[in-house]
């Protein structure tokens, strides 16, 4: 489903180089973990397979589905499937988040030619899905992201990608900021969410969120590249041990 | 390509052409010969069968406007304006005054038709359609239920129509044109006109009161809730013709009334002249909410054509307890000068303007607010959102100020900017004075960018990058969205999108 092959991409304002050389194949149904110290590039990567336009791919190339993204914004590459839930979720002041699905819901049906969701549909749909999450109704009309908390931003990240069941669902960070409680009700979420037709690329600086969410491939980024993939075993390895032997197996 | 640079090459190829309305109609016209003179206003006053005191009060605004100097304090610039060069009549031949809408010529009426204006009343009857966005939000206060909106609409220098007149009639309501109510009712007009926004107030309204040629008339009497939205739709069809339209709104004790302006102008090279007046007069215990969505057309991409837009409106809370709310969308005109304010005479009175101005291209706008506190313990609330992209400026200019006497005043004003791209300025302009020291008066002003992070984070979604923008900037201004009725929010809400197309970076 996604294939990144030997990608290099820097920083545009300053030509910062921060992925260099990157591969990584995910499959459809697969769930990859993607760890890695701080500064390792992680987050930029999530960033680039959104379109970010800060950043600029200098060489290689990002196939989705065998198809080259790198000439597509990042709203066409949303319509196309692929979701990214921020690790720091953006405020949109006066606009009601459900106001906020709507418009995101039917603008992606649009796309693919469908006609926009019925009222009625599209309310039945937001409570559903609120419900497994455990959200409030009431938290829904109040503009997208000001004023939640940590856990709730992250919910909300998650309430979206049921409602738009995306095909390719990069997960960044999602554990930050999250209390026990709430990371269990987010990785059920996000489990609820495995399906033989989606992949799902668990970006995380630690173990913790893997023993909920348990991946099939564990790759470790370093310096912009993936110096060492395995299974979930690699990630309770660096539990134990920490980044350096890795980097150290690498060097 | 780095962002930055995109949004330039972007805001570069801006086109405000994208203007809808910017057609013109082939009408057989009357005119009154080009330019100014006691003779011209002479001739409008027989055109309208004016009585002679009415002739008068012209004259003597004409004669005080020779002697007057074109204000230069607003941040805007234009050439110097040729009062010789412009016709201040124009009117479709086939209406000396139709009486129902069977008497208006068919192109007229396709011209409405085209505007998405109701004027037949079995259409309007049949409801507003409701929006899926309206199902969403909750229903604000001041809705009329029934959907139903009177209309008087003015083509040119004439109101070719008013409907739902006889249903008015019957709540006591007069909702005519106001060369209609000068001669149906001078006793009210003569009370009233000029009471609020006197002949010798200002430049542009000293012209006005010399050759005003049409506008709405209303009066709401003693105790009676309008029991539905009125509303005037103000057409420029004529080249090189002036629109002065005069609007006098009157609620008398315990009356409420909410009322829609809206104007739409063709695509035209040459500059066109509008200069209103609109006086607003409530008393004890009466609200007025007046609310007006301009679209005049803007001018091309270089900045040419477009209307000059100067308007003086002015309400006068005259009785105790008594309400008046502006709330303003303005989109259009090439230059817009306008400062719709309140005289909070009446103890306990209050007043609100809220505002959103867009401008895109080569628009300038300097607009704001008069909150003048006279009675005791009055209170006013400014809330204004500025959105300024392309090469255009946007000014807010604003003055609260409190009297000796007024006791316990209160003011609170918020003013946002949001910029988009970097070409565009937004600029500040509040003035406070404070007479009594137990005036209470609060100013929060906010300056910001779409950010990149925001647009990023939207367009993730799915949405494209001219709708997330239009997301954004609906945000923004959702507080005074809010206080549109609610039929005319959610077209506010389109025409903002439209107005900012081309304007992403």
């Amino acid at each position: 489903m996604l294939e990144i092959r030997n990608l290099h991409a820097r920083i545009v304002d300053d030509g910062t180089e921060i992925i260099r050389g990157l591969n990584l194949t995910v499959k459809a149904g697969e769930v990859a973990a993607i760890m890695g110290p701080n500064g390792s590039g992680k987050s930029t990567l999530s960033y680039i397979l959104a379109g970010r336009e800060d950043y600029e791919v200098t060489e290689g190339d990002i196939l989705y589905n065998g198809r080259s993204i790198l000439e597509m914004d990042p709203a066409e590459r949303a319509t196309s499937g692929i979701f990214l839930a921020f690790q720091y979720p953006m405020e949109i002041p006066g606009v009601a988040t459900m106001e906020f699905l709507k418009v995101a819901m039917n603008e992606q049906r649009k796309a693919r030619g469908e006609e926009p969701l019925k009222i009625p549909e599209f309310l039945k749909r937001v409570k559903e899905a609120a419900a497994s999450l455990s959200m409030d109704m009431a938290m829904l009309k109040r503009p997208l992201n000001v004023g939640f908390s940590g856990g709730e931003k992250k919910r909300a990240e998650i309430l979206q990608m049921k409602l738009l069941e995306p095909k390719l669902c990069v997960l960044d960070e999602t554990d930050s900021g999250l209390d026990i409680d709430a990371l269990k009700i987010v990785s059920d979420g996000v489990n609820a969410l495995r399906a033989p037709d989606r992949a799902i690329v668990v970006i995380t600086h630690y173990q913790r969120l893997l023993e909920h969410i348990v991946p099939d491939t564990v790759h470790v980024l370093y310096k912009g590249q993936v110096i060492k993939s395995g299974d979930k075993s690699l990630a309770l390895d660096l539990e134990a041990n920490g980044y350096a032997g890795v980097i150290g197996e690498a060097a | 390509m780095p962002a930055v640079q995109d949004t330039i090459d972007r805001v570069r190829k801006i086109d405000v052409d994208q203007y809808k309305y910017g057609f013109q109609t082939e009408i057989a016209v009357d005119k009154a010969p080009k330019g100014l003179s006691e003779d011209i206003i002479r001739f409008i006053s027989a055109k309208k069968d004016e009585p002679s005191w009415m002739l008068e009060w012209r004259l003597e605004a004409y004669r005080r406007w020779l002697t007057l100097d074109e204000p230069t304090w607003a941040r805007v610039h234009y050439p110097k304006i040729d009062f010789q060069d412009i016709y201040f009549y124009a009117a479709p031949k086939s209406t000396p005054g139709p009486t129902s809408l069977s008497d208006v010529d068919p192109e007229l009426l396709k011209v409405y038709e085209k505007l998405g204006i109701p004027l037949r009343e079995q259409e309007i009857l049949a409801g507003v359609q409701k929006t899926d966005a309206s199902e969403l939000e909750e229903v604000s206060d001041n809705v009329y239920k029934s959907g139903r909106v009177a209309v008087d609409a003015v083509f040119d220098s004439v109101s070719v129509v008013t409907t739902f007149k006889k249903e008015l009639a019957q709540a006591g309501v007069i909702f005519c044109s106001i060369s209609e109510a000068i001669r149906e009712h001078p006793e009210l007009v003569k009370k009233y006109l000029g009471s609020v926004v006197p002949t010798s107030d200002n430049y542009y309204a000293t012209l006005n009161s010399a050759v005003f040629t049409d506008g709405s008339f209303v009066f709401v009497p003693k105790g009676v809730r309008c029991p539905m939205e009125l509303s005037t739709y103000f057409r420029m069809n004529e080249k090189n013709t002036g629109q002065f339209e005069r609007t006098l709104i009157i609620a008398e004790e315990g009356a409420y009334v909410s009322y829609l302006e809206g104007c739409t102008a063709p695509q035209r090279d040459e500059n066109q002249l509008h200069a209103a007046v609109v006086e607003l007069v409530a008393l004890d215990d009466a609200e007025i909410k007046y609310s007006t969505v301009q679209n005049w057309y803007p001018g091309d991409a270089e900045g040419k054509g477009g209307i000059y837009n100067f308007v003086t409106k002015r309400g006068d809370c005259r009785g105790d307890r008594s309400k008046i709310s502006w709330t303003q969308v303005e989109t259009g005109s090439a230059i817009t000068w306008k400062y719709p304010s309140c005289i909070l005479r009446g103890d306990d009175s209050s007043g609100e303007f809220y505002s959103i101005a867009v401008s895109n291209g080569y628009q300038q706008v300097d607009s704001g607010t008069k909150m003048i506190h006279l009675g005791k313990n009055t209170s006013s609330r400014i809330i204004s959102k500025g959105i300024a992209a392309g090469f255009s400026q946007n000014t807010y200019r604003g003055q609260v100020s409190a009297h000796r006497k007024a006791t316990n005043a209160r003011n609170f004003t918020n003013c946002d900017s949001l910029l988009i791209g970097d070409q565009c300025g937004a600029h500040t302009v509040p003035y406070m004075e404070a007479k009594n020291s137990t005036a209470q008066f609060e100013h929060e002003a906010t300056t910001s960018k779409i950010s990149e992070d925001q647009k990023f984070y939207v367009m993730q979604r799915g949405i494209p990058e001219e709708e997330a923008i239009a997301l954004i900037v609906n945000g923004f201004v959702k507080d005074v969205i809010q206080q549109l009725p609610m039929e005319f929010a959610v077209e506010a809400q389109k025409l903002i999108g439209i107005s900012l197309e081309g304007s992403v970076g």
